[in-house]
């Protein structure tokens, strides 16, 4: 359907364009969204995660702004290893660390990788997807056998030696003292692993779109119209496929947050800050005590999230692109 | 077709040479002179030249011009790659036992625990996946999906957490860690399952429901043919080349072994060794492991093309 129209309109100049057409891509599909009972749920949830990870954001900064330990840090030992009470929610840790400040801090941990890692995967991504599939012969080739390589090695082990070098050099490099002093370098290491393994599913489904596209009527009539070919690729075909990168983003958020788990405890997760996989990791040793809350808090946190994503994700896709099903291969 | 497989097979000398080279890349270029970190914190500035002359580190990284044309290839990447051309993988620094001999040892536990998952939780997740598609749309198959994704949202690594401490360590119905026999292989195959099932759900029910609305579905159910018949020899036949493709490119992967799953449980497989050779700056481990995998690749992938031509006679290949 979004094709129909999108071959019907070749090239209007944006600047005649009727402002805010009442049938447009995003009005259909928010109008299909909010039919959906169980993505409008989701994207309630969505919205408490995000209200948790700004206030979170503001504990981290005030407290880092004005040079004290934040609040989740501080230790107190006389109530440490506490199960859920008024006062503590969630328990305490080892170090008498409220539990549910961390899995609060966890939330921010996870918002900042799913940002970072996009920062990596949609320029690379969009760029050689987008040049592979509207130049094709040697361009294609080249993206193409770029991502087969990336391929043939197993993924978690390919982001784990990436964030475990990284994370070396990081550490070493003067360079990147300025940056370490804001972001952890363990967090930087991970997001740098799966940046660049997470490009190929997004460079795929771009490719196979500008494929399609550069065919089409309106991008012959930008060419003869003279338009260059960067022009064509970003202004006249991006708008057609930038949904996709939304749906991309969306569903692949989910897997950022278990894989991060993951390298949490093959040990080059985010070292000093409380994320998900690091509350997880350390509440592995005391589970064997009896502590199930540490567990518990951390993997509730992150269910839902992971949840509300892979859901609302999906009614997205439905909504925006209903042919992309199959396309979205499983995730790992 | 020959030639097509053999124009394909052919592929596996760029693609094995860009994962060698980004291997390279990783742990030479960007990681610093491994000297360091094979001689430990504490090495004295003698022991690292040693080790350097040694190892070849201190050769030129790519290509050597200090005798410009006899000694070209005296450099560090085009030796690991003659040398692993020789298939010799060199020897751990760790263990010093032949990589080659690790590999052998590694890899029968590792398959002994992703064969059957593999095949449990493909099995599986068809059968639900074709439940769910023949009860679209009603409560069984809404339960289905909600469970799967439910599923998939949670780690792996709580599963195996929670199996291992109340399954095999509170009831004591399975045994909480080691390699010694069949029942050792239950609970971890057991926990991934679970976890991995939900998304092949998911997947696999796309893959149906996106055949079930084809014309010819709706031809075969005018002319009144059975649903389970419709179900089974046709929406599952039609379907055959993306789960082949999902199937069939998750083979070679196999080999490297289920990293947590060995790591919990103490499984002697290759996951567990690759890990543990990351860590201690083990590289020909490494080198050789992702030599070895990314021909499996090459070859899974010429599989996949052929599987293609039994799945869908309309297919050919040139």
């Amino acid at each position: 359907m979004t094709v129909a129209t999108t071959t019907m309109t070749p090239a209007v100049p944006p600047q005649t364009a009727t402002p805010a057409q009442p049938t447009g891509l995003w009005r259909i599909a928010w109008r299909q969204l909010r039919r959906n009972r169980l993505a409008m749920i989701c994207l309630v949830i969505l919205g408490v995660y995000t209200a948790i990870w700004l206030y979170a954001e503001t504990v981290f900064w005030g407290a880092r702004l004005r040079g004290v330990t934040p609040a989740y840090k501080v230790s107190n030992y006389d109530i440490r290893n506490q199960p859920p009470s008024a006062a503590h929610p969630l328990g305490t840790n080892y170090a008498g660390r409220d539990n549910l400040g961390q899995v609060i801090q966890g939330t921010r941990i996870a918002f900042e990788i799913g940002l970072l890692t996009s920062v990596i995967v949609i320029p690379l991504g969009f760029v050689l997807g987008a040049a592979a599939g509207y130049f094709g012969r040697k361009v294609d080739t080249v993206v193409v056998y770029l991502y087969s390589i990336v391929d043939s090695v197993p993924p978690i082990l390919l982001i784990l030696a990436i964030a475990y070098v990284v994370r070396g050099a990081i550490d070493r490099s003067p360079v990147f003292q300025t940056v370490t002093q804001y972001i952890d370098s363990g967090l930087l290491a991970v997001c740098f692993g799966m940046g660049f393994t997470g490009w190929v599913s997004l460079c795929r489904l771009i490719r196979a779109e500008y494929l399609k596209h550069r065919e089409r009527q309106y991008v012959l009539a930008a060419r003869a119209l003279g338009v260059s070919n960067a022009a064509i690729m970003f202004r006249h075909i991006l708008p057609n496929v930038s949904h996709l990168i939304i749906i991309n983003f969306s569903l692949r958020f989910p897997g950022l947050i278990l894989t991060e788990a993951v390298l949490s405890y093959l040990g080059v997760g985010v070292a000093n800050e409380p994320s998900w996989g690091a509350i997880i990791n350390d509440a592995k040793q005391r589970l064997w005590l009896g502590n199930w809350w540490e567990l518990a808090g951390a993997t509730a946190a992150m269910f839902f999230l992971v949840l509300a994503l892979n859901l609302f994700g999906d009614a997205l896709r439905d909504a925006l692109d209903p042919k992309l099903r199959t396309a979205e291969a499983k995730t790992a | 077709m020959g030639a097509y497989i053999i124009r394909r097979l052919l592929s596996v000398v760029p693609i094995t040479l860009g994962v060698l080279l980004i291997t390279f890349f990783l742990f030479r270029v960007l990681g610093g002179n491994p000297a360091y970190r094979i001689a430990g914190k504490n090495a004295t500035a003698a022991r690292i030249a040693q080790i350097s002359h040694e190892r070849g580190y201190d050769k030129p990284l790519f290509l050597n011009f200090q005798d410009f044309p006899r000694s070209l290839l005296d450099a560090q990447f085009p030796r690991l790659c003659a040398q692993l051309a020789r298939l010799d993988f060199g020897e751990s620094l760790s263990t010093k036992q032949r990589v080659s001999t690790m590999l052998r040892q590694g890899f029968v536990p590792s398959l002994c625990v992703t064969v059957p998952l593999f095949v449990i939780e493909l099995v599986l997740a068809i059968t639900f996946a074709l439940l769910a598609a023949y009860f679209r749309d009603t409560w069984l198959d809404r339960g289905l999906v909600v469970v799967s994704v439910m599923g998939m949202s949670i780690s792996t690594l709580v599963y195996i957490m929670v199996a291992q401490y109340w399954l095999a360590s509170e009831w004591r119905l399975f045994p909480v860690w080691g390699f010694e026999g069949p029942y050792y292989l239950v609970l971890p195959v057991l926990i991934g399952v679970v976890a991995g099932v939900g998304g092949s759900v998911r997947f696999y029910r796309t893959v149906m429901l996106d055949e079930m609305f084809q014309e010819y579905v709706r031809t075969a159910r005018a002319k009144g043919v059975p649903q389970q018949t419709i179900l089974f020899r046709h929406v599952l036949r039609n379907a055959m080349i993306p789960i082949l493709t999902n199937v069939i490119i998750a083979i070679p992967f196999l080999y490297t072994g289920a990293l947590l799953l060995e790591n919990f449980f103490g499984i002697p497989g290759l996951g567990r060794m690759t890990v543990t050779a990351l860590f201690n700056g083990d590289e020909d481990v490494i080198f050789a492991d992702v030599f070895i995998g990314s021909i499996l690749f090459v070859i899974a992938n010429v599989i996949t093309d052929v599987a293609y031509t039994w799945a869908d006679p309309r297919i050919r290949l040139r």
